[in-house]
């Protein structure tokens, strides 16, 4: 198993390596950092818009709340008893109960008009370029090409993406390899949980449509910094889209829970430049005739002993 | 107002009853997780004592309330307590049918036209997944789960078991009438008819599942159709069941001279909880068979 | 009547200890009994949160393996939920509504104990699923298939034991409205109610309105799993998120149905130590009614992400922001009746501002997913749970704990230790932050929920989060300490109007309550309503 994967990694991979200098740079910017506080920008457009929107709907909140526990905090030392306060009598005012109903009534329009257009775009996955059916299992994922610049992909393999081999050694319980030890060779990331055996790969500056689907569960499939996020309901296809002009490593993870290890289900999508995804993909399509073995090994999802959690 | 003629609150001894009630309801359902997890014997056993648990406390708790009303202990007061409580009850009733019928009209209104290849949404999960099958009502999806089935017309059976209840619920507002104007001959005749009639509506729903299962194929497992088919029509049968039972309990009452002209709350509790019944079978008639 | 003085009189006397209890009648014991089952499931529901926390302390599996930590996490939501939040309003519901209404006791005791009874076998049923082949359910406490399916024995017992919760709380509310709306004592119109009995009456609505959807939900599921239907395959015709939505319809009101009865204990404490009447008390009322009927048309913000069509989003979204308005209208009224009050902050009090604090930021939070491009980034993230947390643990649970420490001198008739008190409200308060406002950043940075074992980067701020939270349950323990001293051992004898300023039928009655509250119907005196004055 290991051995092979290996093989097809260096294989997948193999191209992309080439660009690795170029990937570090991005690609550490997107991942998760400890002591992180907010959201991140992401790298495509809907992601920025919704981190503005983000951060319009969270200082709204700031500056309410400051002016709610302010207004409060300044009655709370000022009209205190042992300051001899004497209670007023009133208990009604019109002109005040009227304006802090309209005003955040505006406030809330304000917030809900730009996430309606945002909403729109987000939902038009027309004119896409290239498309890719994503299929989530008990507890990999899969990755098929179905269409590129209009034309039908066939001969590029079925991607069964399932979680990186060291990072599942790491997260067995009373396993002896630490998490902090596992490391992405390319990007010295700290990968843990993070990383795949065999990423989706896609080509920068071309709007991806993905076709969300699952085989047994309900699974989720989300890269936060495509803001590009879907339930994978079995039986039902969700679609959603887009659209990533920094080649680079992005990295997500399964949301919605699906069993034991929706924890180890993570979500690595591989952007190359265009040619070089290209080249990728032409030599898809050759080694797919040769060397079938490898690709049938892969092909059956091997599902990790329950024993081993 | 009612509390106006209560000068003196009224509130009943302890009694034994509810608890007696949970145990009953505990081991009743206990018992059919057994059973379901397929552990048989001790399933039913714990089951049954369950069933005969809570079977014995009615008879206790509702013997014990209705001798203390006919002590006369109870106030009006009381008595709009009890009324209250039946009302909201059968409110709580509606809202569990509202699921069902919520559940159906998803699936007829979303769900089937995508698995068809209906709206964008269609056309994908349709084309990637169910390629072929094209959205009908009734239907057991595209993989014709339960194979291939005829779904019953409405205008046989169910209609006939519509007039029956509609008819029903006339005659026991008829039976309530002669009970205000103290007519018990008439009371005890028409609250009879109201009897058999539910009786007869049972017996044809019982026909019409028979057939169904023996000669149409339509089953609790024939898809989606079958499925909120059975649940529907099953809880309700269910609860006519239930109504018919508490009508003859009600008949045996009257013919034991219990109520009187001002006093007959449980009497109309029940024909409330008929009326009830009848309206849910006129959505059913409507939305399950009709439709 | 002289028959029920005596029947009243005889009660109060020798009454053996398993007539008291199992076969009561009485409001007063029945809320008891309600109290001290929901502080015991707080313990239990609590323990496994430890356990929750102590998994995710650092990276890597060190405690349980994944299963079980997806049994404790969905097994934790079921009992805070339906095990500690639920029946502790109701027991508060039970000890003070008749008595703010001037009534003896519920208006259908019989019923009132069953409905109790029922409880502890529910939550027998449920436990039990621990010791079971396959373990105990293990898909949230949403329980959506076809997931939980994958469960072993657990899914009928939790089925059925969801149905008994449901029954339970439907003839209780159906109670506490028949008391409310026939008991109250002549001259006492529904406007002059204190706000905690309005706030219950609304509350009972929203629960007989959703309990039997959810009952239904389940019944569905039961059906799936045992009897061959096919509701949630849609190779069959039909759709895992169909369940979604039934869930959410009740989902969503049961939320509200959490936090309404907060919002009445609030509104009873805050004017009673701003020494000023309650600031808008009908638009109190009709927030409270208003908020009802928004949280029937606002489910569908839980599911943002399953792919609903684009009209549907941006209706939920408006729907559910529009709740914030008059959830709003409430905390600026509270603000208000405080302003040019006569403050003075005992226990109770403290308690309600923290209230107010957290309940907001845990709204503001709320208002922030209710955007459906934002909500692309929070959904099922820390996020969420630091949301729900603050407006569950900061909120929910807050107002309780404010209401026990307002009216445990009127049910015991002894003073709690105001030392101990104030401990357990500073640690608490410090403490909660600590543990929950670190799960925004989380959320934030991406951390899914439900997952035992997560990426180094989240190391920092989960370690912070458990030592909030082990810091936060330890404070419990002072909890017990000061409700078991006030019981047996205070010796500080607590007044009738058990705090000065505290109107209300309530306070009327001497400390501890007597047997029956009301036997006959008192005499309301319109300068002397909870909330104030409203004579001029
Ligand atoms: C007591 C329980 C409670 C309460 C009261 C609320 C209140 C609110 N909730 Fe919350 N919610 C939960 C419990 C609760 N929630 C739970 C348990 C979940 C998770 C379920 C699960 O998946 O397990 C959840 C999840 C949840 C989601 C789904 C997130 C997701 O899964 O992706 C959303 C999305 O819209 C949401 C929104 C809101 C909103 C808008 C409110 C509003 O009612 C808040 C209104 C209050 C305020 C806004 C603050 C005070 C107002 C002012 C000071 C006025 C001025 C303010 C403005 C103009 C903004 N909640
Ligand atoms: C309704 C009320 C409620 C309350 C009060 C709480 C209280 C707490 N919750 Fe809960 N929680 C939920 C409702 C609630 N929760 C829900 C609905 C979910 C979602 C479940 C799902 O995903 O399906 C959830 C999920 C949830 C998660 C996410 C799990 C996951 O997604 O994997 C976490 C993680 O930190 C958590 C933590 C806590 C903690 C630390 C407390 C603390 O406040 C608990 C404090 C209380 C005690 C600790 C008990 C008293 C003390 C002792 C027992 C003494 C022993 C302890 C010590 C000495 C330290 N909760
Ligand atoms: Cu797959 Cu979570
Ligand atoms: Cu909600």
């Amino acid at each position: 198993m290991t051995t092979i994967s290996s093989n097809c990694k260096r294989r997948i991979v193999g191209a992309g390596a080439a660009s690795g200098a170029l990937l570090v740079s991005m690609a550490a910017a997107a991942d998760p950092r400890p002591w992180q506080l907010n959201l991140d920008k992401g790298v495509t457009p809907i992601s920025q818009q919704i981190w503005n929107l983000h951060m319009a709907a969270l200082w709204v909140c700031v500056v309410l709340g400051i002016l709610v526990f302010g207004a409060m905090f300044i009655a709370i030392f000022r009209f205190r008893r042992s300051k001899g306060a004497v209670a007023a009598t009133w208990s009604h005012n019109t002109l005040l109960e009227v304006a802090w109903t309209v005003v955040p009534v505006l406030i809330l329009i304000g917030l809900a008009t730009p996430a309606t257009i945002l909403t729109r775009e987000m939902y038009n996955a027309t004119d896409s370029q290239m498309t890719v059916k994503v299929t989530g299992y008990q507890w990999l994922w899969r990755y098929d090409y179905i269409s590129y610049d209009g034309k039908p992909i066939t001969k590029v393999p079925t991607v069964w993406s399932r979680l990186a081999w060291d990072s599942n050694t790491a997260r067995q319980l009373g396993s002896t390899v630490s998490p902090w030890s596992v490391v992405d060779k390319q990007t010295g990331f700290h990968d843990y949980l993070l990383d795949v055996t065999h990423p989706l790969v896609i080509p920068a500056g071309v709007k991806v449509r993905f076709l969300i689907t699952a085989d047994d569960v309900i699974h989720g499939w989300w890269v936060p910094d495509f803001a590009t996020k879907r339930d994978a309901i079995p039986g039902i296809m969700n679609d959603s889209w887009t659209k990533v002009d920094k080649p680079g490593i992005y990295r997500g993870q399964c949301y919605v829970l699906c069993g034991q290890d929706h924890s180890a289900m993570p979500i690595v999508v591989k952007v190359l430049p265009k040619d070089q995804f290209n080249a990728w993909l032409a030599e898809q399509e050759s080694a797919a005739t040769l060397d079938k073995a490898a690709r049938t090994a892969q092909a059956a999802p091997q599902k990790p002993d329950p024993a081993k959690g | 107002m009612s509390q106006l003629d209560a000068n003196v609150y009224y509130v009943p001894h302890s009694s034994r009853w509810p608890i007696i009630a949970v145990i009953g309801m505990f081991l009743f359902m206990a018992g059919a997780a057994i059973w379901l997890n397929g552990y048989d014997g001790p399933g039913q056993i714990v089951l049954t004592i369950g069933a005969l648990t809570i079977i014995g406390m009615m008879f206790g708790w509702f013997g014990n309330v209705i001798r203390e009303s006919m002590k006369g202990i109870f106030n009006g007061q009381v008595d709009t307590s009890f009324r209250m409580g039946m009302m909201w009850f059968i409110v709580s009733e509606v809202f569990f049918f509202a699921a069902f019928f919520g559940g159906l009209f998803y699936i007829r209104t979303f769900v089937v036209p995508w698995l068809g290849g209906a709206g964008d949404k269609g056309i994908i999960t349709n084309g990637f997944i169910w390629q072929g099958f094209s959205a009908a009502w009734p239907t057991n999806g595209p993989d014709s789960v339960g194979g291939s089935f005829i779904a019953t017309s409405p205008w046989g059976i169910p209609l006939i078991n519509t007039l029956l209840l509609l008819s029903s619920s006339i005659t026991v507002t008829i039976a309530h009438h002669a009970l205000r104007a103290g007519n018990r001959k008439r009371l005890i005749g028409f609250l009879g008819l109201t009897i058999l009639l539910g009786a007869t509506f049972l017996g044809l729903q019982a026909h019409e599942y028979w057939e169904s299962y023996a000669h149409l194929n339509m089953t609790l497992h024939s898809g989606i159709y079958g499925a909120t088919f059975y649940i529907l029509t099953g809880f309700h049968g269910l609860h006519v069941t239930l109504g018919t039972i508490m009508l003859i309990v009600m008949w045996l009452r009257c013919a034991r001279g219990h109520f009187d002209r001002e006093h007959h709350f449980a009497f109309e509790a029940v024909s409330w909880y008929w009326h009830f019944v009848d309206v849910i079978w006129l959505c059913l008639f409507l939305f399950v068979y009709i439709l | 009547m002289s028959s029920t003085a005596q029947a009243i009189h005889h009660e109060e006397h020798h009454q053996g200890f398993f007539e008291r209890w199992f076969m009561s009648t009485n409001h007063k014991d029945i809320g008891t009994l309600y109290l001290s089952f929901s502080f015991l499931m707080l313990f239990v529901g609590g323990s496994m949160a430890m356990l929750i926390r102590g998994e995710l302390f650092e990276p890597g599996l060190q405690l349980i393996q994944p299963y079980f930590f997806n049994e404790l996490t969905a097994m934790h939501g079921l009992i805070m939920i339906f095990g500690v939040i639920m029946p502790s309003f109701v027991g508060l519901a039970n000890w003070m509504i008749p008595m703010q209404i001037g009534a003896p006791d519920m208006a259908l005791p019989r019923l009132n104990n069953l409905s109790f009874w029922i409880l502890p076998f529910a939550f027998v049923l449920l436990l039990s699923t621990f010791f079971m082949p396959g373990g105990a359910p293990a898909a949230g406490w949403t329980m959506y298939p076809p997931l939980v399916l994958q469960g072993g024995d657990a899914i009928a017992f939790m089925i059925f034991a969801i149905h008994l919760m449901g029954i339970s709380s439907i003839l209780g509310s159906i109670n506490i409205i028949a008391t409310i709306l026939n008991l109250r004592a002549p001259g006492l119109d529904l406007l002059k109610m204190p706000m905690f009995c309005w706030s219950w009456l609304i509350t009972s609505f929203l629960v007989i309105a959703v309990m039997p959807v959810l009952a239904g939900a389940v019944t569905m599921m039961l059906f799936d799993r045992f009897f061959g239907t096919n509701f949630f395959n849609a190779a069959a015709g039909g759709d895992p998120v169909m369940y979604q939505h039934v869930f959410w319809f009740f989902g969503h009101p049961e939320v509200y149905i959490m936090i309404l009865p907060a919002f009445g204990i609030i509104s009873e404490i805050v004017p009673t130590f701003s020494r000023k009447p309650l600031f808008g008390y009908k638009a109190m009322v009709y927030a409270i009614a208003c908020i009802a009927f928004l949280s029937f048309i606002v489910w569908s913000h839980h599911m943002f992400t399953v792919g609903l069509p684009l009209g549907a989003e941006v209706f939920f979204m408006f729907s559910t922001m529009l709740i914030a308005v008059p959830t709003g209208v409430k905390i600026f009224n509270w603000v208000t009746t405080m302003w040019k009050g006569s403050l003075s902050f005992e226990v109770p009090m403290l308690w309600a501002i923290a209230f107010i604090v957290l309940f907001s930021i845990g709204g503001f939070s709320g208002v922030m997913m209710a955007l459906v491009p934002a909500d692309f980034q929070y959904n099922q993230t820390y996020f969420i749970v630091a949301h729900f947390h603050y407006v569950l643990v900061g909120g929910a649970l807050f107002a309780i704990i404010a209401g026990v420490y307002y009216w445990l001198p009127k049910w015991t008739g002894n003073m709690y230790s105001d030392f101990w008190a104030k401990l357990h409200f500073w640690s608490s308060t410090i403490s909660v932050n600590v543990l929950f406002f670190p799960q925004h950043f989380l959320g934030l940075a991406g951390m899914p929920r439900r997952i035992p074992d997560y990426n180094v980067a989240f190391a920092d701020w989960n370690m912070v989060s458990s030592i909030g939270g082990f810091w936060f349950g330890a404070t419990q323990l002072i909890f017990v300490g000061v409700v078991i001293h006030c019981i047996f051992f205070s010796k500080h004898k607590a007044a009738s109007r058990g705090w000065e300023h505290a109107y209300g039928l309530e306070w009327t009655l001497p400390s501890p309550a007597p047997h029956h509250s009301f036997t006959v119907p008192p005499v309301i005196d319109d300068t002397k309503l909870a909330h104030g004055d409203i004579s001029h």
